[in-house]
């Protein structure tokens, strides 16, 4: 017996893709992610730009991870060309970067993964029943918003963020308005965290290698070094080149793998490989949440996020009182280089290690880009846990098949726009 | 009956989608006058008739020609939202190259899944009823679309350019720092945003409606800057109205 289920267009993920899946007597022939988003070639159309040009421009891969894009894109662009960049406006950046990973994991929580286990297609069915739920999510998302304005200029696609560090500044007064309406979302994280606590998570495990940043003695986000579980410890750029990138004839996203084989990047490989470095209020949400640092659960992805959550709020009230300790009045470089190079960097975005690596002429025109994408590298772990959940799946509804296959897709938080964009769910 | 209206995205990046999600105590009132029905990213609902449909991202393929089309059948009002849905956007900075080239160049295969066209603004393909330029959107000027279209007035663009925005917040001059700023000639309604954040204008809302007649197009000519020089700086965003 042959069966075939077709799920077309994946909701509540941000991209299009499909999912196929193909069934024989009983047993799993195939399954293939099949990302349908439209090829639009970034990596190309960067070509023969200036290197002031680059960020503004590559921004533009994702709405959701504009802020990481921009800082990987300047910080690739400073090594090439050597630019130093002040502490203080590393600080800023680091700030800023905290603001996209709340905004987008909030959005992902509440807005994606929430309605899967309440059982209900969307969260605006929770407007009029819930209003305190609705409520919540939205002030929350509010401040991580509110972090993105005032330090990017705007909550999508930063107009701020520059080569050597910022073109405009916060004042004090805001810094402080922000740093108390930090402080203000406490009460709204601890009613998330006993929400998320109430989830029956499904039961599930695949160990999989999971490679993040590591920043000495700090939690991971903006660094020159990558560990996995399965003890890699390289540079950034030595990483960056062990990545093999393959096509597959079913998407239209790269896929990437090490020659270990495939790996995760995201959250949960950041709580896993870096669980000692999280806040002390982060840490009790871990336990809260019945987190083990050891889990081997992709469905765990949504705990991390939800314990990044409190760690990113903690560190970012810990990075207002440090540039409100150290004033400082301006942050962009003066001199501009003369001269090319070659400069690789890796940030922490939400989804997981972002890098981008430019080659620049002695004009500062670029040579040749390459970005490798988080959701690029979660691509084929997606397949591999869906291929091991489905057996126990097969005899379900297709409806309640559908579910469960999506709760998963969504656990990992797929970014679709990045890797080039939707998902269609097809059992043959 | 409430106005029901619904989001789809095509080629592009969902940035103006997440604005309109940003819009936050806003959007809780807006909820109150128009019910969502169909939003992809957030909803798993999918309908059959629509009174107004918010679109995102350009058009590069046969099926997403197709997929439009159906949209624009069970819709009365299509609006195209933010720049690549609007004139094709960013998508467009390598039009001028060849479409097989750059696959070559980004993915080195020529598999038929990659095959795209050159991106296309909305209006390429089906009727557009109205319009939100920029990259992104402005989230007020969508609020202001939206208004009017629940009171069934013509929404309007503002038909001055950025300067004038950016002379009433009194910022510094981008010129005034050795910068070419599009601000002269750019459609105003960002509130001169990229200005206050110490960068300068890239023209991502498209030309103001005849902008030799607006005064400020002066400022690029008094700053020696020749057609080509302005035409470089506007193709980030605008290579579609060419």
């Amino acid at each position: 017996m042959s069966r075939k289920i077709t799920l077309n267009h994946l909701t509540r993920i941000e991209g299009h893709a499909h999912l196929v899946i193909d069934k024989k007597a009983g047993k799993i022939e195939s399954c293939r992610l099949e990302v349908i988003e439209s090829p639009r070639f970034f990596e190309a159309l960067l070509k023969g730009r200036h290197f002031s040009d680059i960020a503004p421009i590559v921004a533009r891969v994702c709405g959701v991870c504009s802020i990481s894009h921009s800082m990987a894109s300047l910080m690739a662009t400073e090594n090439a060309l050597g630019i130093e960049v002040d502490p203080r406006a590393q600080v800023l950046r680091r700030l800023l970067s905290q603001g996209e990973i709340l905004q987008s994991h909030l959005l992902q929580l509440y807005f994606m993964a929430v309605p899967d286990y309440l059982g209900i297609p969307s969260i605006f069915q929770l407007l009029n029943r819930r209003g305190d739920l609705f409520g919540r999510a939205l002030r929350l998302k509010r401040t991580a918003n509110r972090i993105c304005e005032l330090i990017g200029g705007r909550a999508v696609h930063p107009v701020t963020t520059t080569i050597g560090g910022f073109s405009a500044l916060p004042e004090t007064s805001e810094l402080k308005q922000l740093r108390q309406d930090l402080v203000g979302t406490l009460p709204d994280l601890e009613a998330t965290v006993e929400l998320f606590a109430g989830f029956d998570f499904p039961e599930f495990s695949r160990p999989a290698e999971q490679v993040c940043l590591d920043h000495s003695g700090q939690y991971p986000l903006h660094a020159k070094r990558v560990i996995s579980s399965c003890g890699i410890d390289q540079s950034v750029a030595q990483f960056k080149a062990s990545i093999d990138e393959y096509i597959v004839p079913h998407s239209t996203a790269k896929m990437a793998r090490t020659a270990r084989g495939h790996y995760c990047v995201g959250a949960l490989a950041r709580v896993k490989n870096s669980h000692r470095r999280l806040s002390p209020m982060a840490q009790k949400v871990s336990k809260a949440l019945q987190m083990d640092p050891a889990t081997d659960n992709p469905f765990h992805g949504l705990k991390a996020r939800l314990i990044e959550v409190v760690h990113y709020v903690e560190e970012a009230i810990h990075a207002i009182d440090d540039l409100l300790l150290h004033s400082f009045s301006r942050a962009r470089a003066t001199a501009m280089p003369k001269g090319g190079g070659q400069g690789v960097a890796a940030v922490e975005a939400p989804r997981g290690l972002l890098f981008h690596a430019y080659s620049y002429d002695q004009n500062g025109l670029l040579e040749t880009a390459d970005c490798i994408i988080p959701t690029a590298q979660n691509l084929a772990s997606i397949e591999a846990d869906i291929e091991s959940l489905l057996p126990d799946l097969l005899d379900l509804p297709d409806e309640q098949l559908k579910q469960r296959v999506e709760t998963l897709i969504r656990a990992y938080d797929p970014c679709l726009s990045c890797s080039t964009h939707q998902l269609r769910i097809t059992i043959k | 009956m409430k106005t029901r209206i619904g989001f789809f995205d095509f080629t592009g990046c969902e940035g103006c989608q997440l604005t309109v999600m940003n819009l936050e105590d806003d959007l809780l009132q807006v909820l109150q006058l128009v019910e969502v029905v169909e939003f992809r990213e957030l909803m798993s609902e999918e309908v059959s008739a629509l009174d107004i449909a918010f679109i995102e991202g350009s058009i590069t393929r046969r099926q997403d020609r197709e997929r439009l089309q159906a949209i624009r059948a069970r819709s009365k009002t299509l609006v195209a939202l933010g720049a690549c849905a609007d004139n094709g956007g960013i998508n467009l900075l390598a039009s001028d190259q060849d479409v097989a080239a750059l696959r070559r160049q980004v993915y080195a295969s020529d598999a038929k899944h990659l095959q795209t066209e050159t991106p296309l603004p909305l209006h390429k393909v089906v009727k557009v009823d109205y319009r939100i330029p920029g990259c992104p959107i402005d989230g007020r000027e969508f609020l202001a679309v939206l208004q009017a279209l629940l009171l069934e007035r013509e929404p309007d663009l503002p038909s001055f350019a950025v300067c004038v925005e950016c002379k009433l917040a009194e910022y510094p001059c981008s010129f005034d720092y050795g910068e070419i700023c599009l601000g002269p000639v750019t459609r105003a309604g960002c509130r001169a945003i990229c200005i206050a954040g110490g960068d300068r204008c890239r023209g991502c809302r498209g030309l103001v409606d005849n902008p030799r007649t607006s005064p400020y197009h002066r400022v690029l000519e008094e700053q020696g800057l020749n057609l080509q020089d302005i035409l470089e700086q506007y193709r980030i965003f605008n290579i579609g109205e060419e």
